[in-house]
């Protein structure tokens, strides 16, 4: 499956180059790959897939204190200067999410936050009513908004008129390895945004990924694929790839999908 | 001193009448950065942490970035 947007002209420039910077609110991002960190078997894996991953940002959730706890995931993002993206994992109502946000803001002290609003433990879905009211209280409160939102382009829309800095609607439920299920809708999202979107969970291997950067994603965001994978440092390099190999396919312009051969030599 | 019951993330503790919320995070934690604090469901800024004093019944929630997400 590959995008098919052929409307729009090449842009001069490919991948990796000073002036392909993913800019959030301002900040520009060499990396187009932001990481989670949920599911690592031991801090020293994550450590070593992040490093792989070349990415420049990556997720945490805030959790009560847990005295016993040696080694600190803030340790490892600390030494490799990755900025800490805290989310709001866990919260199922606005009230909630609003209150989590602003303790990652005073522990971390990054008013940045992906806003994550569930509606049950077992699909992990987003709740577009509470998310939508949690994300104007927190622009609200100053905060650069990140959602974790379906892939609803009318959803995706809302959220960026009430301020939010991207949308990231998710390709698949959280930790499903499902890929991409609507692709025409993640294309209706890209379309229509003026904030950057992220692809947010349900991939699974590095094709997914390269897919939706193809097609005309700012960025992806993922950590079951790498943290889950037999070998996460090797998926944490394949990712870093796919979404370069992705973003250079978007920005190259692919060919019209035809219905019959078109050949490739001259006419003998 | 006499005791009084606070909750501390989600679990019953005595302790002195009149303790601040940073005697309550010195018992978890002597991390200096990294933490926050709600008490009874509002930020405690760490700065305001020495200069805020529990009353019995309080709920004091003490959180940190772990991994997730």
């Amino acid at each position: 499956m590959t995008a098919q947007t052929t409307s729009s002209p090449a842009p001069p420039h490919g991948a990796g180059e000073p002036d392909d910077a993913l800019v959030i609110a301002g900040e520009r991002f060499g990396s187009r790959l932001v990481m989670g960190t949920g599911g690592a078997p031991s801090l020293q894996v994550l450590e070593d897939a992040l490093l792989a991953s070349e990415t420049e940002m990556t997720t945490v959730a805030m959790r009560r204190i847990d005295p016993a706890q040696t080694g600190s995931v803030l340790d490892v993002l600390r030494r490799h200067g990755i900025r800490v993206l805290p989310n709001t994992a866990g919260c199922f109502t606005a009230a909630d999410a609003v209150l989590t946000a602003r303790l990652a803001r005073e522990a971390l002290e990054t008013n940045w936050v992906k806003l994550e609003v569930i509606a049950d433990e077992h699909t992990l879905l987003p709740d577009p009513v509470e998310l939508l009211e949690a994300a104007e209280r927190l622009v609200d409160d100053g905060f650069v908004v990140l959602p974790y939102t379906n892939d609803d382009p009318v959803l995706a829309h809302r959220l960026e008129q009430v301020g939010c800095a991207a949308v990231m609607p998710l390709g698949a439920p959280i930790g499903s390895g499902l890929g991409i299920r609507n692709p025409h809708n993640i294309e209706l999202i890209v379309e229509r945004a003026g904030v950057p979107v992220v692809l947010d969970a349900g991939i699974g291997t590095a094709s997914e990924a390269a897919q939706a950067m193809e097609l005309g994603c700012s960025a992806v965001l993922l950590a079951t694929a790498v943290t889950r994978a037999q070998r996460p440092a090797v998926m944490a390099q394949a990712m870093r790839d796919a979404v370069r190999a992705g973003r250079l396919a978007r920005r190259a312009g692919r060919i019209p999908v035809r219905r019959y051969a078109q050949p490739s030599s001259p006419p003998v | 001193m006499r005791p009084m019951r606070v909750t501390v993330n989600g679990e019953t503790r005595e302790i002195d009448a009149g303790s601040s919320v940073a005697e309550v995070v010195a018992l978890l934690t002597s991390a200096p950065s990294g933490v926050a604090v709600a008490l009874n469901g509002e930020v405690v800024s760490r700065g305001a942490w020495e200069r805020t004093p529990l009353a019995s019944g309080d709920r004091v929630d003490v959180l940190t970035a772990v991994q997730g997400g």
